[in-house]
């Protein structure tokens, strides 16, 4: 029952994070200067005549009260509605319907490399030589400084202008896909190997792990099979770095490498102030945040059984 | 060692005040002198680190443009520092209720990632440099609202502010005497780290083209023209890049030996 009550907890509170995320984006088009009609039918250059303006208030409903609007606004949003793009003319959830796929790819390419290489780093470091811990801390901070669009040049004039190696651009195969990955993937390796290391440290210091070593496991069992899973815990919680690293790396990995995807979809429609496409992209982002939450939390409660009690 | 590498890191930001600050000191040369017979020239004694695509002195736009690029970064903590803070406070001072609105607020705030809302804000209001500082700054408000609450929280449960409390001092003296003093030394070292990340969002606003617009000298901008020219010009597109990263690396070392310092650790 308690379980049960927790959850029922955990989503009301994601449906609230929502509500309010949607009630912000109605903030926003209401406040936005300039009359979202004219931007409808193509706005500043489009001069349409008023009969026009009349029948694009009525159809979207901006001639009612703004409690009738709001209420529209989020009734659209929970059918999945998220408005027409200005810029496109089609709907927004077809326009990131179409790049959702290119981005995943991207952003899952991103975060397992990014994990693999922060896990290696810590495993092979963790309480080890004071020089080797201070080199692999010196690493984590450079790779964690770099700003991904840097990064992502540096990529290009070395393994593509420079060796040949890889693609310039976006779209081309497999090959294409390594760049852009390793450029997501290296700042987030450097944030993840420090919390990483730092935790796995204090891990190895516990009790369970002087009993494993006491059994006779050698080093890189106790590490690998013992210590490794406790010290995972704090990279799991950061929920919202996860998707603000991927998100907002992907917005500038794909301009860089000229890829397809919900980034570079985000980009052009802020060049063209298409509101509904910025505020869709932000909505959908604020959902797969929720989500993620909810599923670690649910994650939790399954693996550690102590988190049941409590609740 | 440790030390060393602080000092190193103090002095190089001692550098980067003073380039923002009095960029001719460190380069004679003009940052937007355009020099049609010299384009994208390889670094040489004249332009140690080159020219870019209009024959402009590398060196001197990226001296030029520490300014610009230290105000995205500072700028934008202290947009968020300010708003958060008051947010912050009133939820740490104020009743169930106040904090109830503000920490829900937040919790909608931080559902987005930053460089979103961000770029939420420059949709509405338009690209340029002070709108990145102000969207960069906005996008912070959330974090910043919890800290100066966790932070005043802290200190109203202490002793000494009970024991003013007791000596019969009113609410608003306590306030202003012992809470808030207490609360900015805190808020301000943990806010030094977030300097970096704050410069990196900006610039990568430039870099988008949503940030500062050229011909000013901007790091993040420079790199977004720089990319047009990767395979003709390498100095172009790596030596901006290289001032932001050495910043950021400066500012988060000063940041963690400050913040290690005021929790009285060794540093």
């Amino acid at each position: 029952m308690t379980t049960l009550r927790f959850i029922g907890w955990r989503l009301l509170a994601g449906a609230g994070v929502l509500w309010g995320a949607a009630t912000l984006t109605f903030l926003v088009v209401h406040f936005t200067p300039g009359d979202p009609a004219e931007a409808v039918v193509g706005g500043e250059g489009a001069a349409p005549t008023p009969e026009v303006l009349a029948q694009v208030r009525a159809e979207y409903g901006l001639d009612l009260p703004w409690y009738q609007q709001y209420a529209a606004h989020l009734w659209r949003i929970v059918r999945g509605d998220f408005g027409t793009s200005y810029r496109l003319h089609t709907p927004v959830t077809q326009a990131i319907g179409e790049q959702a796929a290119a981005t995943v790819e991207l952003a899952l390419a991103g975060a397992a490399t990014g994990l693999t290489l922060a896990v290696a780093v810590a495993l092979a470091t963790a309480r080890r030589r004071r020089w080797l811990r201070g080199l692999a801390s010196a690493a984590e901070l450079v790779a964690a400084s770099t700003p991904t669009f840097w990064l992502g040049i540096v990529l290009l004039t070395v393994f593509s202008f420079g060796l040949r190696l890889f693609p310039a651009t976006g779209g081309q195969g497999p090959a294409s896909l390594v760049l852009p990955a390793l450029c997501l993937a290296l700042p987030i390796a450097g944030v993840l190997g420090h919390v990483l290391r730092e935790s796995l440290e204090e891990v190895l210091d516990e009790p369970f792990i002087v009993s494993a070593r006491a059994r006779g496991l050698g080093d890189a069992a106790v590490r690998v099979r013992h210590a490794l899973r406790h010290a995972m815990t704090p990279l799991v919680t950061m929920t919202g770095y996860w998707v603000g690293a991927l998100l907002g790396g992907a917005v500038v990995t794909e301009t860089l490498f000229t890829r397809q995807g919900i980034g570079r979809l985000l980009v052009s429609a802020v060049n063209a102030k298409d509101l509904p496409v910025v505020l869709g992209v932000v909505l959908l982002s604020a959902l797969v945040y929720v989500v993620v939450n909810l599923v670690v939390d649910l994650l939790y409660l399954a693996i550690d059984p102590r988190l049941k009690e409590a609740a | 060692m440790k030390r060393a590498g602080v000092y190193a890191a103090a002095a190089v930001l001692a550098v980067l005040v003073l380039a923002a600050l009095a960029p001719e000191l460190f380069t004679a040369q003009d940052p937007l002198a355009v020099d049609s017979g010299g384009t994208l020239r390889p670094p040489s004694a004249g332009h140690p680190l080159g020219t870019d695509e209009n024959g402009r002195d590398v060196l001197a736009r990226i001296v030029h443009g520490t300014r610009t690029s230290l105000l995205l970064g500072f700028g934008a903590v202290a947009v968020a520092l300010v708003f958060g803070g008051l947010l912050g406070l009133a939820a740490g001072l104020g009743n169930r209720l106040v904090e109830g609105v503000v920490m829900r607020l937040s919790d909608v705030g931080m559902a987005f990632p930053e460089l979103l809302l961000a770029l939420v804000v420059i949709t509405v209001a338009g690209g340029g440099t002070s709108n990145a500082v102000l969207a960069i700054g906005v996008a912070g408000i959330p974090n910043y609202a919890r800290l100066v609450r966790a932070q005043t929280l802290a200190i109203r449960r202490s002793g000494y502010v009970e024991a003013a409390h007791a000596l019969g001092l009113s609410a608003p003296r306590v306030i202003l005497r012992h809470v808030l003093p207490n609360a900015v030394k805190p808020v301000l070292v943990l806010a030094t780290v977030g300097v970096g990340t704050a410069l990196v969002a900006g610039s990568a606003l430039s870099f988008l083209g949503l940030g500062t617009p050229p011909p000013e000298p901007e790091w993040g901008s420079m790199l977004s023209t720089a990319r047009n020219f990767i395979s003709r010009a390498w100095w172009y597109g790596v030596f901006p890049g290289a001032a932001i990263t050495l910043t950021v690396i400066s500012v988060t070392v000063v940041g963690r030996a400050l913040r290690l310092r005021s929790e009285g650790r060794a540093w």
